[in-house]
């Protein structure tokens, strides 16, 4: 096993320290890296395409907060964690895909084992500071339990912002309500799914 | 040593006559699937994955034996076809519940099935009902068992308990079509498969072994999993940390499974402890007893100022155990150094005399075996060690060489354990009288001994306890008799010869050793020795603690030298704790306290502890960093699995005006101690290479003297029949540290076998009063299944239980009186 990991004393560990880049030495250098920083092409190219939409009166402007868009299936926005349709158990088995496909480590889950020698899962979080909305996590999970809302607006006060199961869970009464949406988005099986199962023979 | 030459897939390879192909592969990084099979331990032919081609032949290279010059094919087309359906029969009926799974992620069904591209299934069987056991320390869902048996395995070859087994498992029997359609291995490892699951061979409906634990270490399926483990955590997100056993002296090779506590709680938990099973088995103590951290509150700088106050103007004398490092001891001989403090440890103290004495005799710095060449004997001798509590990674060894390579052993002990007993059937368990050590040890001497080498005097003495003696023995002769018989019909007589068997009484003269006697040998013993001496030539001597605080530990230490030295046996005495044999060659330590004493980890005026509650607390062992002086004779480091945010010795040492940033600095001082190197902590590698080789830390280097052969003449100590006490732990305890595990957290007892229980008509759980002529102890009295006889045992795992007083000079065997009190 490799031993690395544990010679850096001073490190918190999973952070790699980067040193940036090299201080400038004399003015000359500060002068170079101050044009270098100040002067890009590409900011005319910006404005020129503002004007000339401008000027076309082609205008897509949102009047948010008062207009709000409707976000198509395959939107990636905060996730929700479904029931079973059936019974209105949790789908989420514990079975940790997401925790660990997860790009920006931000899910964390708990599990533990239930009075009926069941995997419970004990707590879910998703740290919405970190995720990127890649939607790995609703396309490994094999129960669709975790899939991608439509609702976008996360602004927070703090970096870190944890989504926790109750919130994200559908609520019970929602449930009953029939409110819950089978998620056709990310990761959910196609119409022709079937037609690409190889059935496993039984004996009985 | 490697003689021959075999080709495995084109490369030639250099191996030993009759090494497992497999085995060879391994070593030379070419890899061969195989599920059932276990280093070290006989295969068991279950899974047949690793069949490869061997001179155009189909063999299982887990059991065919090198040759020289043979070629062996790993990969052929027919081999790839057979081992994709061996992988379609393990899937059919195998629960699809790898979501809720511990063992996901580290599964050899999983990793194989895709290794073996299985995508689809052409098997069908109808399913049989396979339940869930609870089995205490261990969960096992027989529904994911894919019998591989490699827990029994594990359990007969390597632990020595035999306590699972293959049960019917009562389904379908394989349908005779499925031979037409399955390749023929496939067909044949189903038809088997079909046929069993695994039970407790004694029927009960609980495990009742020592608890390793390694069942659940080596099932390469969820089947086996820790009930404490279990749903608890996936695999995956554990992080390793690899360290070496902190309770018990084989310092074998552990990883601590860590990640956060819980979403609410980021602070790291040890989750599970696992290991390199292959190599290194591991035992219940430290399998679940990890969590024995100290939860820190911060540097506490009152408490600090104290303690520096205290070693400044008031300490003579640092009194302290053997957990704890090499660094820690070196920096208490440091301290030593500089104040002169005394230092006491006690278990310590007692190893370093009898080390000093083992190599007045011996010559050699230290004693010539260790765990590996344990292994590697075929004939065994245990002298002074409760091997089961002591130290269970060298009753595994014990058990393995017994097991593997067709052994025998004599176990000396007056304690009666079913367990070693258990061993083999070639192992003779002799229960002799307390304190006839010595005896033992010259009967060693007198019976392996290399007579011609031996010196003079010795002989002399040794030829003493031999006298000639007459003996009438009954011995059964076949003689010819003429009889004369009369036909009935004829009326003829006739002569004939008959054969009749005839006892008669001879008068022979034997050799009398009285050393049988004293030993409590039966007179057969010489028949018995020389059918378990047949064909064994590597020969194996344990000795353990109950020599080490004997009257007469200086003379038996000689005599184990003088084993080492005139015998082909080597030699192994187990250090005690976890780095006694570290802290005896790094520490000059002293035998008494002096006035004012300040204790770590041991109650003394002025507390440092990593056991909570002290003065100034400490990490524990699994918050440190350091070595090990392991009973390998090796030097192995452990790395920091949970943090700790308090003191640690160094700072006290740096307040004390020592300089080291950190701990681990000193790991490279060590060099100046004699059989030490100059290594640098981060430097010292900690694996098993995947060749069994244990690339771990380094070895220390024996040094050699000129030897002499000065040796006492037997005064063993004669225990008369008063009642006697043992002192020793239950298995899986071996410290305070181990009773702080959640898992193994029990009240300290008197352990009394059944017969002891019934003779003095105690039951389980009642009080007794223990008592001499100064100390008195009240405390109740707990069944243990896993001993006989007569003599019961105090542990010294519960501090609350004040047992040493009953033996004031360390000595493991003390005369007490015991009585039944009233429970009102
Ligand atoms: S969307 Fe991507 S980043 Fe966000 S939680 Fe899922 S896997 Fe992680
Ligand atoms: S992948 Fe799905 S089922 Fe698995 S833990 Fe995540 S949400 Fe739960
Ligand atoms: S034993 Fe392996 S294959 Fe079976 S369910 Fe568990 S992880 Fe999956
Ligand atoms: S319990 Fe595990 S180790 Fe034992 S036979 Fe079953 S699969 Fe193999
Ligand atoms: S490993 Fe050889 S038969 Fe299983």
């Amino acid at each position: 096993m490799e031993l690395r990991g544990f010679k850096n004393r001073n490190a918190t560990p999973g952070y790699i320290y980067f040193e940036g880049e090299k201080e400038s030495q004399n003015s000359w250098e500060r002068f170079k890296r101050f044009s270098a920083r100040a002067v890009k092409g590409e900011l005319f190219v910006g404005l020129w395409i503002v004007l000339r939409e401008m000027i076309k009166f082609n205008i897509h402007t949102v009047q948010y907060p008062l207009q709000k868009l409707q976000m198509f299936p395959r939107y990636r926005a905060i996730h929700k964690l479904l029931r079973l349709f059936e019974s209105g158990h949790e789908r989420c088995i514990g079975c940790g895909l997401c925790e660990k496909i997860c790009i920006a480590n931000c899910i964390k889950i708990d599990t533990k084992v239930d009075e009926n020698s069941r995997k419970l899962v004990t707590e879910y979080s998703i740290n919405f500071g970190r995720c990127i909305f890649c939607g790995y996590c609703a396309e490994v999970c094999p129960e669709l339990a975790i899939v991608h809302g439509d609702d976008y607006e996360h602004a927070s006060e703090q970096r870190a912002h944890f989504g926790l199961r109750e919130d994200m869970l559908t609520p019970i009464d929602e449930f009953k309500a029939k409110k819950q949406k089978e998620f056709p988005g990310f990761g959910a099986l196609s119409k022709d799914a079937d037609k690409f199962v190889k059935k496993t023979p039984l004996a009985y | 040593m490697s003689d021959i030459t075999v080709t495995i897939d084109g490369k030639q390879c250099r191996a030993n006559e009759g090494e497992y192909i497999l085995n060879i592969a391994r070593r030379n990084g070419i890899f061969i699937p195989a599920i059932c099979y276990l280093t070290n331990c006989s295969p068991t032919l279950a899974c047949r994955l690793c069949l490869v081609e061997i001179d155009g032949k189909r063999a299982y290279s887990c059991n065919a034996k090198a040759k020289d010059g043979m070629a062996v094919t790993t990969k052929t087309e027919e081999i790839e076809v057979e081992r994709k359906a061996i992988m379609k029969v393990y899937d059919t009926n195998h629960p699809l519940e790898c979501g809720v799974c511990d063992q996901s992620g580290e599964c050899e069904l999983q990793n194989y099935t895709l290794e073996m591209g299985v995508d689809h299934q052409e098997f069908s069987i109808a399913d049989t009902i396979r339940p869930v056991h609870e089995w205490g320390f261990i969960h096992y869902d027989s529904s994911l068992c894919i019998v591989c048996e490699r827990c029994v395995t594990i359990c007969k070859d390597m632990i020595g308990e035999s306590v699972l087994k293959t049960v019917p498992r009562g389904g379908v029997a394989l349908p005779k079509e499925w031979k037409e359609v399955a390749p023929k291995d496939t067909y044949a490892m189903w038809n088997k498969l079909q046929k069993s699951l695994i039970g407790i061979a004694s029927g009960a409906d609980t495990l009742e072994c020592t608890n390793c634990g390694e069942c659940t270490a080596v099932c390469p399926v969820g089947a086996l999993v820790g009930s404490d483990f279990q749903y608890s955590s996936n695999a995956w997100e554990l992080q390793k940390i690899p360290a070496s056993n902190p309770h018990s002296s084989d310092c074998s090779l552990i990883y601590y499974d860590v990640k956060q506590t819980n979403i609410k709680d980021p602070i790291e938990k040890i989750f599970r402890v696992s290991s390199d099973y292959n190599y290194a088995p591991l035992h219940g103590g430290i399998r679940y007893g990890y969590d024995f951290e100290n939860k820190g509150e911060g540097k506490d700088q009152k408490a600090m100022k104290k303690a520096v106050k205290f070693f400044k103007e008031e300490a003579d004398t640092i009194k302290f155990d053997s957990f704890i490092t090499n660094e820690e001891a070196f920096i208490l001989q440091k301290l030593k150094e500089k104040y002169g403090y005394k230092l006491v440890n006690d278990d310590a103290y007692a190893y370093k005399r009898f080390l000093e004495n083992f190599r007045k005799t011996a010559g050699k710095s230290l004693y010539s075996g260790d765990i590996k060449s344990l292994q590697n004997s075929n004939f065994v001798v245990s002298v002074g060690s409760y091997v089961k509590s002591d130290n269970p990674n060298v009753g595994y060894g014990i058990n393995n060489a017994l097991t593997m390579n067709k052994g025998a052993g004599l176990y000396f002990h007056p304690i009666i354990d079913p367990i070693v007993d258990g061993y083999s059937k070639n192992m003779l368990c002799i229960n002799h009288k307390v304190g006839v050590e010595e005896s033992i040890l010259y009967l060693v001497l007198d019976l392996f001994g290399d007579k011609e080498r031996l010196p003079e005097n010795l002989l002399k003495y040794l030829e003493s306890f031999h006298s000639k003696e007459k003996k009438t023995i009954a011995e059964i002769v076949k003689e010819q008799v003429k009889e004369i018989v009369k036909d009935e019909e004829s009326g003829e007589e006739k002569e004939v010869v008959k054969t009749v068997s005839k006892k008669i009484e001879k008068e022979i003269e034997v050799d009398k050793n009285s050393l049988y006697d004293t030993v409590g040998l039966d007179d057969d013993f010489d028949t018995k020795l020389k059918k378990m001496l047949m064909k064994k030539d590597k020969f194996f001597l344990v000795a353990g603690e109950d020599l080490y605080n004997h009257k007469r530990a200086e003379n038996l230490a000689k005599l184990l030298g003088l084993i080492q030295r005139y015998t082909n046996f080597e030699i192994l005495i187990i250090p005690s704790k976890t780095n006694t044999l570290g802290v005896s060659l790094i520490c000059d330590l002293d035998e008494k306290v002096g006035k004012k004493v300040a204790g770590y980890n041991v109650k003394a005026d002025f507390n440092l502890s990593a056991l909570g509650k002290g003065d100034l607390s400490f990490p524990a062992l699994n918050q440190q960093e350091g070595t090990f002086t392991s009973l390998n004779k090796r030097v192995v480091p452990t790395n920091v699995a949970l943090s700790f945010d308090g003191y640690c010795l160094n700072d006290l040492a740096n307040e004390l005006g020592l300089k080291a940033e950190n701990t681990i600095d000193y790991t490279f001082e060590l060099g100046r101690v004699s059989g030490y190197k100059s290594e640098e902590f981060d430097e010292l590698p900690n694996e098993f290479l995947n060749s069994g080789v244990e690339n771990r830390g380094y070895l220390l280097d024996v040094e050699s003297f000129e030897a002499n052969d000065e040796v006492g003449e037997i005064e063993d100590i004669d225990f008369g029949d008063q009642s006697v006490v043992y002192l020793a732990n239950p298995v899986m305890q071996f410290s305070a540290f181990t009773n702080r595990a959640h898992q193994l957290n029990e009240a300290g007892a008197l352990y009394a076998s059944s017969d002891y229980m019934e003779a003095n008509g105690f039951k389980d759980g009642s009080m007794v009063l223990i008592s001499t002529k100064d100390a008195k102890l009240a405390v109740a009295i707990k069944y243990d299944h896993q001993i006989k006889g007569m003599i019961p045992y105090l542990p010294t795992f519960d501090t609350k239980l004040e047992v040493m007083p009953f033996f004031e000079d360390g000595y493991r065997y003390a005369k007490v009186e015991i009585k039944g009190v009233q429970n009102d």
